[in-house]
């Protein structure tokens, strides 16, 4: 069925959006004039750290409050200015300093929603640093594999998750040479150390290295369908778009509430849960709970929230409640939504307009892109389940990959979606592997792997993954890394790992597996296999269901078809099976 | 009844989490402070709790659902 666009018409919005005119606002911008916004460092470098932080108080700001965090406990918010937020950052590059971590190395952090992932974050690239979070939901595997492949000299993480998820692996991160834990208190584990107490022993350092815009600054690990995961490198240019995406698409102006619900284990909860807001000066608000329906709309209420980028299995999460329960609530300060991770479904869009009083605008960027690329635009009608268009300064297309080359696609018709080279935000290096890197472009353009069709009018529609990766409540899953951890439990002989539709989740993870022989499959069974993946690989990633099967598909060379097992799982044809082993 | 209900709770909570022990669980803290459980896992307990003691439990009330006790407290009203 098709949808009805939402217009904006009506009484003119107060205030009026900061990008009042797409189509005006692309032909008259440049990226360097977008530059010549940011405060720089004398002798032309430039410093996230600065640009987030010292620029406000330098410019009479200092009191404004950059972050409010709102505990598990319920206890009153606590607001850091940036004035505060300066000294802290400040301390955190005396520590750095003081345990001798050089440029471009990198800190690692293994944190949730707390203000010690700004502080460190901001403090790493202000002393030049590489800062690489990590999400708390993986577990001990996925964690040292990304540990060891970024090089982590230091981990700023808690005790539980210290015991739970590194101190199991320890051993095997010889250049892991700094654990500090934000709760450590006065007798930390062996080969920890408290973190308050590290900062109080050092000066503060209110210097900032000389980064220019080239210099490394950010690492954000990715998931492909095979082999390791990718370290997606950043430089501190990319605050460049972070700020102008920022203001253009999430209409953020300096004092304006705003939250960002994403997890700061992933791109969004860095990009926009920390950067974006505060180089528009904003103040941040910081959740430390998990998701709970009704704290959320106590949230949005209580905080006067007005601009709010959250995520479509939340959105559809907050849909499974009684409409009218959100009567009781007063959300007339939110004057923009916005939505990432995976395609809202036009049935989410409309549900907002009804119930926030605007409709939720979707985004969609990539973590390799490191800021919004496409969106919907306050200023203008949004059309139910379309990716919108893209941003002032970049240049989107559809290309069909064709025997002797590459051709952009007509209208409506289907292929790759890919990005016009370069952009401040543009990831510079997959860390160690620049064969996987240059795979990404072809001619001038970036190419996403995602599937789309650009309509005549302009707007981009998602399709679906060019391979095999798997999106679960918004980020990447690799088949891969699943597969290779259901392959270490002892029984099982193969396993084919595959991205299942689900209604709240986009996808969820299934796994298909054959048992060595002489072994019964059955449901005790199943719960040890689904149970041993969890573990090691965290609830988020590990399969959530499992088929046991007397044989997988595979092509000649051995390879396990997961298409096939796809198309199996969705009764759907099974497309060209000519590479199909024989002997099934 | 408390019984049943706990057996119920327990049971589809081996389900969902299968590396969750009953023999360390305390009942009295929160499920996701003990072991891993995410929000996708918490909405497909709730689901598989509401199938099995078929009852309809509002999203609202999930919070109340955060810990072992917590379930039998709200299950044993709702079930009246």
């Amino acid at each position: 069925m098709s949808w009805a666009p939402i217009r904006k018409t009506g009484s003119p919005a107060t205030p009026p959006p900061l990008m009042p005119d797409w189509r005006g606002a692309r032909s008259g911008f440049s990226w360097d004039e977008a530059r010549g916004d940011l405060a720089g460092l004398l002798g032309g470098g430039l410093n996230i750290g600065f640009e987030t932080v010292d620029r406000h108080v330098a410019e009479g700001k200092g009191e404004s409050v950059a972050l409010r965090w709102l505990r598990k406990d319920g206890s009153p918010p606590q607001d850091t200015t940036y004035a505060t937020l300066k000294q802290e950052t400040d301390r955190f590059v005396g520590l750095l300093v003081s345990l001798g971590i050089q440029r471009g190395e990198r800190v690692f952090s293994l944190l949730g929603r707390t203000p010690q992932l700004h502080v460190s974050l901001l403090g790493s690239v202000k002393a030049g640093a590489v800062f690489c979070p990590l999400f708390t939901a993986f577990g001990p595997e996925p964690v040292e594999t990304r540990l060891s492949l970024g090089e982590a000299r230091v981990l700023i993480t808690t005790r539980i998750l210290y015991d739970r998820k590194v101190a199991p692996i320890r051993d095997g991160l010889p250049a892991l040479e700094h654990v500090l834990l934000v709760d450590g208190g006065p007798s930390p584990p062996p080969g920890t150390r408290d973190l308050t107490a590290a900062l109080e022993a050092v000066e503060h350092r209110p210097t900032i290295a000389a980064t220019s815009p080239d210099d490394p600054a950010l690492l954000h690990f990715t998931s492909g369908t095979t082999g390791r995961p990718k370290g997606a490198l950043h430089t501190h240019e990319a605050v460049v778009a972070h700020r102008t995406t920022g203001r253009l698409v999430l209409d953020l102006r300096p004092g304006d509430v705003f939250w960002c619900t994403a997890d700061p284990g992933w791109v969004t909860g860095i990009s926009y849960g920390v950067i974006a807001p505060l180089a528009c000066g904003a103040t941040v608000v910081i959740d430390e709970a998990e998701f709970d329906a009704e704290r959320w709309c106590r949230i949005l209420q209580e905080q006067e929230v007005a601009v709010w980028y959250t995520a479509p299995t939340a959105i559809r999460m907050l849909m499974r409640v009684d409409e009218g329960a959100f009567s009781a609530w007063d959300f007339s300060k939110l004057r923009h939504l916005a939505s990432v991770g995976e395609p809202l479904n036009p049935e989410a869009v409309v549900w907002s307009a009804r119930i926030f009083g605007h409709p939720f605008h979707d985004t969609w960027w990539q973590t390799e892109t490191g800021a919004i690329m496409i969106a919907n635009y306050r200023a203008h009608d949004v059309h139910p389940g379309a990716m919108g268009r893209p941003v002032p300064g970049i240049t989107a297309t559809v290309l069909v990959h064709e025997d002797d080359g590459i051709r952009e696609a007509d209208p409506d018709e289907e292929g790759e979606l890919a990005l016009r080279t370069p952009w401040p935000s543009l990831f510079r290096a997959y860390i160690g592997e620049p064969e996987r890197y240059a795979e990404k472009f072809v001619e001038d353009w970036y190419l996403t792997g995602d599937l789309a069709r650009r309509d005549g009018d302009g707007l981009f529609w998602f399709l679906g993954r060019a391979d095999d990766v798997i999106k679960s409540a918004g980020h990447l899953i690799s088949p891969f890394e699943v597969e290779s951890v259901l392959l270490e439990h002892p029984l099982v002989a193969e396993a084919g790992v595959i991205g299942k539709p689900d209604e709240t989740v986009g996808e969820t993870v299934k796994a298909f597996v054959t048992l060595h022989p002489g072994h019964e499959a059955d449901d005790t069974l199943k719960r040890q296999i689904i149970g041993h993946a969890r573990k090691r690989l965290g609830a988020a990633i590990a399969p959530r269901e499992i088929d046991f099967s007397k044989t997988l598909p595979k092509t000649r060379s051995g390879k396990i078809m997961r298409r096939l097992l796809k198309a199996r799982e969705l009764g759907l044809e099974e497309g060209d099976t000519s590479t199909l082993e024989d002997d099934t | 009844m408390t019984d049943d209900i706990r057996a119920v709770v327990l049971r589809n909570l081996a389900e969902v989490a299968p590396d969750m022990d009953p023999g360390t669980l305390d009942p009295a803290v929160a499920f996701r402070d003990q072991f891993e459980f995410d929000s996708v896992d918490f909405l497909n307990f709730a689901i598989a709790v509401e199938k099995e003691l078929g009852v309809k439990i509002p999203e609202l009330d999930f919070p109340k659902l955060a810990s072992l006790d917590g379930c039998v407290e709200y299950l044993e009203k709702l079930k009246g």
